[in-house]
């Protein structure tokens, strides 16, 4: 849904601001995550997560979700999967280098960011992706790091 | 320009309190002296000779050599092994490094490999998409980006460990490199890009070619303001410029190759000269004048493709090395040249 996920960006400070409600919310219901187990809640957190993430941004569930770090552009749809900018091969109309018809990614991330109170996130430097987590709960994830309960593959730095 | 601590020419140097490589580019670089490089188009082919005879061109004329590395997704020899020949001789050599072909394992054993070959330089690149080059049904690897790169590169080197934690016995002496297309959008952010780079690890830096000297200014302007060109981690900055050979391959160049910026008054420029070939090189002297000209600027990276020839040339008549003759292999030893150099007598 590439005119979805550009609408997205448009309005990134509107999805800042509802991330920011929504992630404490996860973070307090731990309790009840801990109480069916983790490993249970993955299946269906994952399936309401994809269809959220996927309809809103074109999620692809690299499972170490950056949005809030890049304008709510997500970094995996670019051909590249560059995380941490842009390549050298913009078009000068802001389209993407592999594929000519798509905006380029990181154009719309730089212009979100600039929307969003924290946008300068977008400055720090993103470590690689870690491939076991492809296809995993970044919700979940992200619950357990802020809780300090660490799971064998939870080791690379994200942010959401 | 020799180094009194340099007891045989073309060797790797002591490393100075500062620097991070035995490499002659850093200490050009950091002695303040405008820095010319260029650049090797690899060979098709298995032959070591062809390899010194591309690297004799630029003889007494750039303090080192990139060797591309799969440069427009096109098959070539590797950039590892272009940098071994050539260090065999002493040149210097930029190992390039792109995320395009290979995944984070075989990306830091071939840093490990450069280095041991005695690359001193490593540029670290994000690269083509397999579409632009010969084998477009290619996969495209791009386990790292540019930037992830050169942190791990960075932590192999300062922290002596690989990326994942265990540790390097010897790590890499290597002066990090990246590259920048200060011309392409979004224009605003490629100075925030740009140190962030410097903060993932980046000590110089080679840009795409540049044909519009204003952007190059506002860009230098701007990198100049957010600190990146002062104290001890600053970097230091070789805007790319290349002769043209005609307008249409300007017009080609353009349209074709990800992320060339070529302004209308360049192209008119080329389609008004009678010799269009020699107005290519006369505009690439003019914006080599105008480059070294801009405050911050370090030195140039000189990318004539198929024209290499004409790099000799454009330093000659630009005079941008103030009289300095970077070493070579038989510039202070003529029994040392390069067995594929013209001047070379056959033993």
């Amino acid at each position: 849904m590439y005119r979805m996920r550009r609408w997205v960006v448009r309005h990134s400070n509107v999805f800042e601001m509802i991330y920011r409600r929504f992630e404490p919310l996860l973070v307090k219901l731990d309790p009840v995550w801990r109480r069916l187990g983790h490993e249970r809640v993955e299946a269906p957190v994952k399936v309401v997560e994809k269809a959220v993430k996927g309809a809103l941004f074109d999620c692809q569930m690299c499972g170490q979700c950056i949005l809030s770090s890049t304008g709510m552009s997500c970094p995996m749809n670019c051909p590249k999967s560059l995380r941490n900018g842009p390549c050298g091969g913009v078009r000068a109309n802001g389209h993407c280098e592999v594929k000519p018809d798509m905006m380029c990614v990181w154009v719309d991330a730089w212009e979100g960011s600039r929307r969003m109170k924290h946008g300068d996130r977008i400055d720090a430097v993103q470590l690689p992706v870690d491939y076991r987590l492809t296809g995993t709960s970044a919700w979940l994830r992200e619950v357990r790091q802020q809780n300090g309960s660490s799971s064998s593959t939870d080791n690379s730095e994200t942010t959401k | 320009m020799k180094f009194d601590d340099e007891p045989v020419p073309g060797y790797s140097l002591p490393i100075l309190p500062g620097h991070v490589s035995p490499g002659r580019l850093e200490r050009v670089l950091r002695a303040g002296k405008f820095a010319i490089t260029s650049e090797i188009d690899p060979p098709d082919s298995a032959d070591p000779a062809e390899v010194l005879k591309r690297a004799a061109i630029f003889d007494g004329y750039v303090d080192a050599i990139n060797a591309t590395d799969g440069s427009g997704a096109n098959c070539h020899m590797s950039s590892v092994s272009v940098c071994s020949l050539l260090t065999r001789v002493g040149y210097a050599t930029i190992l390039q490094i792109s995320c395009r072909d290979r995944n984070r394992i075989a990306i830091q054993g071939e840093i490990l490999g450069g280095a041991a070959m005695g690359a001193c330089n490593l540029l670290c690149l994000t690269g083509d998409g397999v579409q632009a080059g010969d084998h477009p049904q290619a996969k495209p690897v791009f386990d790292l980006d540019s930037m992830s790169l050169l942190e791990i590169a960075r932590r192999m080197r300062d922290e002596q460990r690989f990326d994942s934690g265990r540790r390097i016995e010897m790590p890499p002496r290597i002066f990090l490199g990246a590259a920048e297309n200060p011309f392409v959008p979004p224009l605003d952010w490629r100075p925030h890009r740009l140190a962030k780079k410097v903060a993932a690890g980046a000590q110089f830096i080679q840009t795409q070619y540049c044909f519009d000297i204003e952007r190059l200014r506002e860009f230098m302007l701007k990198v100049n303001d957010l600190g990146l060109l002062e104290g001890p981690d600053r970097v230091f900055i070789l805007p790319g410029i290349g002769p043209l050979a005609s307008a249409r391959s300007a017009r080609w160049i353009r349209e074709n190759v990800p992320g060339v910026h070529i302004p209308d008054a360049v192209i008119s420029r080329l389609e008004g000269a009678e010799n269009q070939k020699e107005e290519g090189k006369r505009l690439c002297m003019d914006l080599l004048h105008e480059i070294r000209d801009i405050p911050g600027v370090s030195g140039a990276h000189i990318m004539a493709y198929r024209q290499e020839r004409s790099v000799a040339e454009i330093i000659e008549a630009t005079g941008v090395l103030d009289g300095r003759v970077p070493w070579y292999p038989g510039r202070d030893d003529p029994k040392a040249l390069n067995p594929e150099s013209p001047e070379a007598v056959p033993l």
